[in-house]
């Protein structure tokens, strides 16, 4: 189910470096909000604040507050293995697990989540994930064989599949079409379309065109210099962020003037 | 220079077929060089086994018991009488009792340095894992012979109240210079190289699949069961294979610690057995022309067990290779 996130005063650090300062915003449910800004802003990190992956990375520290439909992410007892678990990810490369099966890709997260299920009652979670990433017809016939061995935007589309087969209320996707050819990159769009009906999603993206295309608010940020840490700079309908931003800094990179 | 037969890049418009190309002297030398290792390898192998089986031949040959099946070693008598049941027996319940310690602690060893230790403590635990490495065997053996030895007989008496019934571990009471006690030095001489071994491979998991299992509510351990255990698996085993060679060949330990004897006994814990490498060093000194073919007879079958536990373990690592996260 789709929820919505509300994150306030949220700020985050590698060390003693704050990547980003700050940020204040709302992520509608049931949407695709896209993050865009030029590289090294902040935004893949700030992506990461929202299901805990930030603290994973070397003294990654989070200050601040990201609630999920009211549920305080960071408080106190928290546990973030269960917030990563109603959070879903999907990574720039693809990354399905090179030692198992495709079907068994889909399977890893609910086999992590639940323990042990009917065969029968898996075979159709498998099936309807793989169905719902656009991928079915195209493996059902080698469900058995290494994921690895699919093409780069079938990988991607199988790390989906993963993700939502676990059943999120929020899928983040972290530049998915970056590492794909135009054909594959279409059929990921056409994916995320389809999916923003059952899930909250929020998709950072270097391409201005395609945060254009398929999300429908925006949110752009920026930094001040090499060094300082990134901060929003402003989050609106995609329409209005495309034709008419409030601020001057965001019409320059959406117009190509830096970035 | 080198005279160049074929034609210099760029004034040839027609593409280049096969058996034309360009080579360059760099890349020859190189080629060769590699090239040239790999037949000193094949040969050295070659010359090793050719050496070792030309002369077992001989104490075979002349041998009045079954080289296979006797229990004794009595190659210097006239005639000769001799055969490696015994030393067959000794190495691999010896190695494989090592084994048995040994990889468990090792992974786990690995594990926490790879993925549980912090930074500052997993540096100074890598230097000493690798440290016990550097120790010469005779070292082990001095210590297994005079500090493990006497401690050990508490153990072996509970192992025997408690299993005693099996046989295996059944216990007399006498100095514990069995082939457990040797199982276990060995399990402690091999610790370092199964261990630094696999711990490089587990740091090499890609951050990419940890995070993908993280991302899917995955606690730590499930992300080392889903991610580092499977794309490890192989180089554990390489690492283990690596570790059981040595215990099947060490030699000075096992010689200071073990007490031989030409005889089977069923319980690991009571003294008596042998190893080959043992055997060879205790008899070499003493040993006459026939004796030492018939050591160098021992030898080879050692030669032949290493070359079919290394064969074994390939198949293993090959069986699932598609699986095994290199091309990812």
């Amino acid at each position: 189910m789709a929820k919505r996130i509300d994150v306030s005063g949220l700020t985050a650090y590698y060390g003693a470096h704050k990547a980003i300062e700050d940020i204040t915003m709302h992520v509608e449910p049931g949407a695709v909000t896209a993050f865009i800004g030029p590289s090294g802003c902040g935004k893949s990190t700030f992506l990461r604040t929202l299901n805990r992956m930030h603290e994973v990375t070397p003294g990654g520290r989070v200050e601040g507050r990201v609630l999920l439909d009211n549920e305080d992410l960071y408080g106190p007892g928290v546990d973030p293995v269960s917030v990563r678990r109603t959070i879903g990810m999907v990574f720039q490369r693809p990354n399905p697990f090179p030692t198992m099966s495709i079907y068994d890709n889909v399977a890893a997260g609910i086999r992590l989540n639940g323990g042990a299920r009917r065969k029968s009652e898996m075979d159709e979670l498998v099936e309807r994930n793989l169905r719902g990433a656009n991928l079915w017809n195209e493996v059902k016939d080698r469900l058995a064989r290494p994921g690895s061995g699919l093409s780069g935007g079938q990988q991607q589309r199988l790390c989906i599949a993963r993700a939502t087969a676990v059943a999120p209320d929020v899928l983040l996707m972290d530049e998915p079409c970056s590492a794909l050819d135009p054909v594959s990159t279409l059929a990921i769009e056409d994916l995320i379309d389809k999916l923003k009906s059952e899930y909250t999603i929020v998709i950072v993206t270097h391409n201005m065109q395609q945060a254009a295309r398929v999300s429908d608010r925006t949110a752009f940020f920026n930094l001040a210099a090499i060094g300082q840490p990134g901060k929003l700079i402003e989050i609106d309908d995609t329409q209005q962020i495309f034709s008419n931003p409030s601020v001057q800094a965001t019409e320059d990179y959406i117009s190509g003037r830096f970035g | 220079m080198t005279v160049n037969d074929t034609k210099t890049p760029g004034t040839d418009p027609a593409p280049r077929g096969q058996g034309q190309s360009t080579t360059r002297l760099g890349d020859r030398v190189f080629s060769n060089l590699s090239k040239g290792s790999g037949i000193a390898l094949l040969v050295i192998m070659a010359a090793i086994a050719v050496f070792l089986a030309i002369r077992a031949v001989v104490a075979i040959r002349a041998n009045e018991g079954n080289f296979l099946t006797t229990f004794a070693w009595d190659a210097n008598g006239d005639p000769p009488h001799f055969g490696i049941a015994v030393l067959l027996f000794g190495t691999v319940v010896s190695s494989v009792i090592a084994m048995v310690i040994a990889v468990p602690v090792a992974v786990g060893i690995a594990l926490f340095l790879s993925h549980y230790a912090p930074r500052r403590l997993a540096t100074p635990i890598g230097y000493l894992v690798d440290l016990l490495a550097a120790v010469p065997s005779i070292i082990y053996g001095l210590w297994g012979a005079l500090y493990l030895v006497p401690r050990l007989t508490g153990t072996y008496d509970w192992l025997d109240d408690v299993l005693g019934w099996t046989g295996v571990f059944a216990y007399d009471g006498s100095p514990a210079r069995s082939l457990m006690t040797v199982g276990i030095l060995l399990a402690v001489m091999i610790l370092p190289i199964i261990t630094s071994v696999t711990r490089e491979v587990f740091q090499q998991t890609p951050k990419a699949h940890q995070e993908a299992a993280l991302a899917l509510g995955a606690t730590r351990w499930e992300v080392i069961r889903v991610t580092v255990l499977p794309f490890g698996r192989s180089g554990v085993i390489s690492a283990s294979m690596l570790g059981l060679g040595r215990a099947l060949g060490e030699t000075m330990a096992v010689a200071t610690v073990l007490s031989p004897s030409f005889l089977i006994n069923a319980s690991v814990l009571e003294s008596g057995g042998g190893t080959f490498a043992q055997n060879i060093a205790s008899q070499f000194k003493e040993a006459g022309s026939m004796g030492r073919d018939a050591l160098i007879a021992s030898g080879l079958v050692l030669f032949l067990l290493t070359l079919l536990v290394n064969g074994a373990a390939r198949l293993i690592i090959a069986r699932r290779k598609e699986y095994s996260g290199a091309n990812a």
